[in-house]
């Protein structure tokens, strides 16, 4: 075989998985699965992912690219720190998931001890420090940076803050030997958001320093490049797919949302504009391309807070389960995260969780509409994004591509009456990545965009589609 | 502002308190505080009154001009001040301006009412942007030379 092929590996927290892509016939020729071995050692996940691959192909063809993204190892974990919580903090937090990390704790106004020491404790890969838009309020930013210089922290820290007070804070930071980057202020007006210079910043940080602070290093051999964490793959390939190859041909304004063992993640791809005119947009608008974490929506890790937050008896009428029925299924996976479910029960339970937390992932993730009675008459007030008009909503994660009832899961994206003022889809194609393809696809989308989109685009599925294998797969779970 | 290198260019957040959509004399009065060479942090209509304050902080602004024109006024500026205090802006100018009240009421005992409420000035409709700008010079001139510690 040619050059012509490549090799596209995602370390996941669970598994090593790898895709195998012909770049000239458009074809996916193969996939390998490993088991994730990264707090071992990476090389032998990644050997037995290979060696699954091989098995399928024959003989590995010679790859032109073998690109990775990690989720392994906790993922990137951030924490980010702002001024005033509904902007620049929230700024910061819309940056850090967008580049794909794990945002395990935000802070807004003044650092005090206890929040360093809580920043200590969460051992960040990356610290996020805004405040102040540019020529606004310094003080607080150069508090925390003081209070930053002064800790034990050793991580990288991203400065995206005030303008005026930027060269002051890096001097601080810097007096005291921490590893210091310097970007553009993520809002440099007030309700402009500016993200991309810290995004990139973030992502230089991953290149450079994760794969080595993550031991990934040691699978050197087996890749050239390291290039962002799995959930900036998947915005990336969330991206190609809206915009098209070199923006033409894309299926415009989309949603992708992801279900895993212990997030759901949602990503749009829209401007979320009023889709009518006398609507009055409120709050920080927000970023193009936008990602989402539900830290308390996972298959596993967190399906107890599923049922929680869907309630108790909406999940029992999903799952076509009695009540305490549904508590004994639950206690059977909160005591074996691993678990794939056996029974007919069992996916049908699946199927409810899965839905439950599409409904409320999305939910939480879309804008809202509220009526505010004038002297004038009521005006409508948008807050967010409106995502009724999109017309493309793409699910990935195990529950959709192995388990049952895809199209059911997936339709708790849907815009629903009884929740009018959530702005959510209402005549979408639901989709699904059957071939696991989005995260390969936004590994290529740099080098090889026009065969990152075929790919991405060869992988979608309707529903409909899958509807028919209801049933016959055993349920995976692809992330955790 | 701890530019020093620069000549000190105020900030202003302006808006429209409340559930009040009435924009147009909001929006003239901030291009005349804009012409003035005033940075301005335009917040627009129907906005809460805790996003004045959050504005304010974010941007280190130097006053914030509420306008309320529906005749809600007293209702949505109470406790503004307070609010400010709270946010540690218990120095920043607060000018409210409109068609504060409901009914024909004597504009004295309005004005008396807003101050009591912490606003440094309360202007009665029909108040020209000019007269604006030419206080709020005023204003910003004598605290600068009431004392040097004032903003840092």
């Amino acid at each position: 075989m040619s050059a012509r092929a490549a090799l596209l590996i995602d370390f996941g927290s669970t598994y090593t998985k790898l895709r195998a892509v012909d770049l000239e016939g458009r074809k996916l020729l193969g996939t390998g699965q490993g088991p994730s071995t990264v707090t071992s050692d990476i090389t032998i996940g990644m050997q037995a992912a290979l060696g699954d691959l091989e098995e399928r192909l024959g003989q590995l063809p010679d790859f032109r690219y073998r690109l990775a993204s990690s989720s392994a190892a906790g993922g990137l974990k951030m924490v980010t720190v702002g001024l005033v919580k509904e902007l620049t903090a929230e700024a910061a937090r819309f940056a850090a998931l967008g580049a794909g990390a794990r945002l395990v704790d935000t802070f807004a106004y003044e650092l005090s001890r206890r929040d360093v020491a809580s920043i200590i404790g969460h051992e960040p890969d990356i610290i996020l420090l805004a405040g102040g838009t540019d020529g606004g309020n310094s003080e607080v930013i150069l508090h925390n940076a003081e209070k930053l210089s002064a800790s034990d922290i050793t991580c990288p820290i991203i400065v995206a803050g005030n303008r005026s007070a930027a060269d002051e804070v890096e001097d601080i930071l810097r007096a005291a030997g921490k590893d210091v980057r310097l970007t553009d202020n993520v809002m440099p007006s007030l309700g402009t958001l500016d993200i991309e210079p810290a995004r990139a910043a973030i992502r230089t940080v991953f290149i450079e320093r994760i794969i080595h602070a993550k031991g990934l290093d040691q699978a050197h051999d087996f890749f050239d490049a390291l290039l962002m964490p799995t959930p900036a793959a998947v915005l990336e390939a969330a991206k190609l797919l809206s915009d098209g190859p070199h923006g033409h041909g894309g299926l415009g304004p989309l949603l992708v949302v992801d279900i895993g063992g212990a997030t759901t993640d949602v990503y749009s791809v829209a401007d979320g504009e009023p889709t009518e005119g006398r609507i009055l947009q409120h709050g920080l608008p927000e970023p193009f391309a936008k990602r989402t974490v539900e830290g308390d929506l996972g298959m596993r890790h967190n399906a107890g807070e599923i049922i929680e937050a869907a309630g108790k008896d909406t999940v029992a009428v999903l799952a076509d389960a009695q009540v305490p029925e549904m508590a004994a299924l639950l206690k059977q996976i909160s005591a074996d995260v691993e678990r794939l479910p056996k029974s007919k029960k069992e996916r049908a339970f699946d199927a409810a969780l899965a839905q439950s937390a599409v409904r409320i992932a999305v939910k939480r993730h879309a804008g809202t509409v509220e009526i505010v009675h004038t002297v004038n008459g009521p005006v409508a007030a948008q807050r967010g994004k409106d995502l009724s008009p999109v017309a493309t909503v793409i699910g990935t994660g195990g529950a959709l591509v192995y388990g049952r009832k895809p199209s059911s899961i997936l339709s708790g994206c849907l815009y629903s009456e009884d929740e009018p003022n959530s702005l959510r889809p209402r005549d979408p194609a639901l989709l699904v990545d059957a071939n696991y393809m989005l995260y390969a696809a936004g590994l290529l989308a740099e080098a090889e965009p026009d065969a990152a989109f075929d790919f991405a685009r060869l992988s979608l599925e309707p529903v409909s589609a899958m509807s028919e294998k209801e049933g016959e797969n055993e349920l995976r779970l692809t992330s955790g | 502002m701890t530019d020093t290198h620069e000549m000190p260019k105020y900030t202003l957040v302006t808006g429209v308190i409340g559930s009040d959509t009435h924009i147009v004399g909001n929006r003239i009065l901030s291009m005349a505080l804009e012409d003035a060479g005033y940075h301005i942090v335009a917040l627009g209509a129907l906005t809460p009154s805790e996003d004045f304050v959050k504005a304010a902080l974010e941007t280190a602004a130097d006053a914030i001009m509420v306008s309320s024109l529906y005749g809600q006024g007293e209702l949505d500026c109470k406790g503004f001040r307070d609010m400010c205090v709270e946010a540690g802006l218990q120095d920043i100018l607060l000018y409210v301006g409109g068609n504060l009240v409901v009914g024909k009421q004597d504009w004295d005992s309005v004005e008396t009412r807003f101050l009591d409420m912490g606003f440094d000035r309360a202007f009665p409709p029909g108040t020209r942007t000019n007269e604006v700008v030419e206080i709020l010079a005023r204003d910003f001139k004598e605290r600068a030379g009431d004392a040097d510690t004032g903003k840092q």
